[in-house]
């Protein structure tokens, strides 16, 4: 941080400049938040009367019906549950391989270290593209299972390289003496390495959580065709594609925008509702964690950023 | 993001006696092998593999045969079929529409977010700091879904909650809602203003971490001399963030054909085909939808060899000014 002994009195151009530019950060804030409010406003207020417009910040009609319906939606209970699943196996099992991986080449005297890196390093830069990848998901025979989900993001190289950065940062007699105390080189991984990385792998977990989380495309690729195997963020993109398709059409036609609302099938609340609802609950994990991600981001994102 | 580079020099020490050879070496660290090997082998597989998929591009791929020997092989057939005719007037419409989008989104974003951290960086108060921060960052953890749908919510017609054109009447800037979301002329527009208010927070970090590397001494200095807020803004700050801003913008025109996909497929639809489709989704209507594999695969390609040419010009420009690479 940098500090700055300034003893002069304000002038009234720094005033200016200070009331401006407090005021436009305050709005651009409030820009930023507002379509946040307005979801949550919308998902607390009764569906019918939400269609009437007009809910800005705060709900009309206070209701929790709108949540109700969304846990009481199999499809959506269902959905939650594979969500929540694929996100704890995705961060299990990517936080092992990675770390174990980023041991083996933090290692300087491992003959493959170079290979591997240069490897695992490329595929940052390149991709086979859609089509390939489909076609050897499809060869594994796995599309339509819970494997897709998870397999294919094993590891991913960027993490590599920051968590083997941060192996580098312990001091090689630890491993040393481990080694004369008998320690195999596993075991060494699991029992000393592992522990000494938990505040980078803390860090790691949260970005890989959020980012499985929100991923959707694997879901609508590979898996559209299994009900029990939807997720989230895939059945909201459902609602919000059938709701922009209602409202496009409306629009086109110039008529009212409550078409959107009686697009769906639902005849206890809208689909406007039930889509802020599911808005919310999908984002709430996220709001969850936030305040645990927000402490990394100045320090943790430098690992592996510039050099200043 | 640009990592470490690997092409440092290899000052290591081996333990190993030379004269074992690479298979002695080998045998004596089987348990490293072992550690990494296998999942050596699962990347070359998720990652390497599918590469050989590219024959399709010379092929006539049929799915149903399974054997990718036995499909009918048509030389170059598919890369003319790509860029002529009624297929090569599409790709190259979406060629164009993949350049204009990154390139309006990426200047509309780096501008934004510089500005935004210079703004920030004046602000005196740490807590105040802190909450603008936080709440900018925010909706970079949002998914795209989720952002698809405020965003339409936003630039609905007022009657459905659309604050945007609310806003834009009340200012009497237009008289009548405008249809946003069905007028193919806006759609550059809602992507950079989507990518704007995910992204532009979270973009300021990098900004943020720069500047507080420039010695406080020269503000000091400046201070002397009698410069006001606004010239220390543009004779110190700027400057002293010019090598971060510069790393990044090589950077980005690297990455100029990743123009997103969620938004566009989220947001696009009939009436805005013409400049809301990108080479992303014409891969995936071609292939997935069509079971066109092999032109969606020599469109995927193009993609992929244009990508890895920019990438390498820029990583080689950024090596030439004394910057880090990013390989």
């Amino acid at each position: 941080m940098k500090i700055r002994i300034n003893n002069k009195k304000l002038t009234t151009g720094d005033i200016a400049f200070n009331t401006f530019n407090y005021a436009f950060l305050i709005i651009l804030s409030a820009a930023m938040l507002y379509p946040l409010l307005n979801t949550l406003a919308i998902s607390f207020n009764d569906g019918m009367d939400t269609v009437r417009g007009g809910i800005y910040l705060w709900p009309r009609m206070f209701s929790t019906r709108n949540y109700y319906i969304v846990f009481h939606m199999d499809t959506i209970y269902s959905a939650f549950v594979v969500s929540v699943t694929k996100t704890i196996v995705i961060v299990i099992t990517n936080l092992f391989f990675t770390s174990m991986l980023a041991y083996t080449i933090s290692r300087k005297d491992y003959i493959l270290r170079k290979t591997i890196t240069v490897i695992f390093v490329l595929t940052m830069y390149f991709n086979a593209g859609l089509i390939p990848n489909y076609m050897l998901i499809r060869d594994l025979h796995m599309i339509n299972t819970f494997t897709v989900y998870w397999l294919p993001n094993i590891i991913s190289a960027f993490n590599l390289i920051v968590i083997r950065t941060y192996i580098k940062t312990i001091p090689e007699s630890f491993i040393e003496s481990a080694k004369i105390d008998g320690a195999r080189e596993f075991r060494i991984f699991l029992q000393i390495i592992l522990p000494l990385c938990i505040p980078t792998l803390a860090t790691i977990a949260l970005f890989v959580a959020v980012g499985s989380w929100n991923s959707w495309f694997d879901t609508f690729l590979y898996n559209s065709a299994k009900q029990n195997l939807s997720t989230l963020q895939y059945e909201l993109q459902k609602l919000l594609a059938s709701a922009l398709n209602a409202g496009t059409r409306t629009q086109s036609g110039g008529g009212g925008a409550n078409a959107a609302a009686q697009a769906g099938s639902s005849n206890v609340t809208t689909p406007q509702a039930l889509r802020a609802a599911i808005t919310v609950v999908a984002a709430v994990p996220i709001l969850v964690v936030y305040p645990f991600l927000q402490r990394y981001f100045i320090n943790g994102l430098a690992i592996g950023g510039v050099k200043e | 993001m640009i990592t470490k580079t690997l092409t440092s020099p290899n000052n290591s020490i081996s333990l190993q006696p030379k004269r074992k050879g690479f298979w002695g070496t080998v045998i004596s660290q089987r348990e490293l092998v072992l550690m990494s090997v296998p999942i050596l082998l699962y990347k070359i597989l998720f990652s390497y593999v599918p590469i050989t998929g590219w024959t399709m591009a010379f092929q006539n791929f049929k799915p149903a045969i399974r054997s990718v020997w036995k499909q009918k092989w048509v030389g170059f057939d598919n890369f003319v079929k790509l860029f002529t005719g009624i297929n090569g007037e599409r790709f190259i419409r979406d060629i164009g529409n993949t350049l204009a989008q990154s390139f309006i989104t990426l200047v509309l974003g780096y501008v934004c977010a510089i500005a935004l951290a210079l703004l920030l960086n004046e602000v005196k108060s740490m807590g105040f700091k802190r909450v603008i921060q936080n709440i900018t960052y925010m909706p970079h953890f949002l998914s795209w879904i989720i952002v698809a749908g405020l965003v339409s919510t936003m630039l609905a017609v007022p009657s459905s909650g659309g604050m945007v054109n609310q806003v834009l009447m009340t200012l009497h800037i237009i008289k009548e809602p405008i249809l946003f979301l069905s007028n193919p002329n806006y759609f550059w527009g809602v992507v950079a203003g989507s990518n704007l208010w995910k992204e532009l927070g979270w973009n300021t970090i990098i900004y943020l971490a720069a500047m507080t590397a420039i010695n406080p001494s020269l503000y000091e200095a400046a201070d002397m001399d009698g410069a006001n807020r606004f010239q220390k803004m543009l004779y110190i700050t700027l400057p002293g963030i010019k090598a971060t801003i510069v790393v990044l913008l090589i950077m980005s025109i690297g990455w100029i054909l990743e123009a997103g996909f969620e938004i566009q497929y989220f947001l696009g639809n009939g009436l805005v085909v013409e400049k809301s489709e990108i080479i992303d989704i014409f891969v995936l209507r071609y292939g997935i939808q069509m079971g066109n594999y092999s032109l969606a695969t020599v469109a995927g390609m193009f993609k992929t060899v244009v990508s890895i040419i920019l990438i390498s010009g820029a990583n080689f420009i950024s090596g030439k000014l004394g910057e880090e690479k990013l390989i």
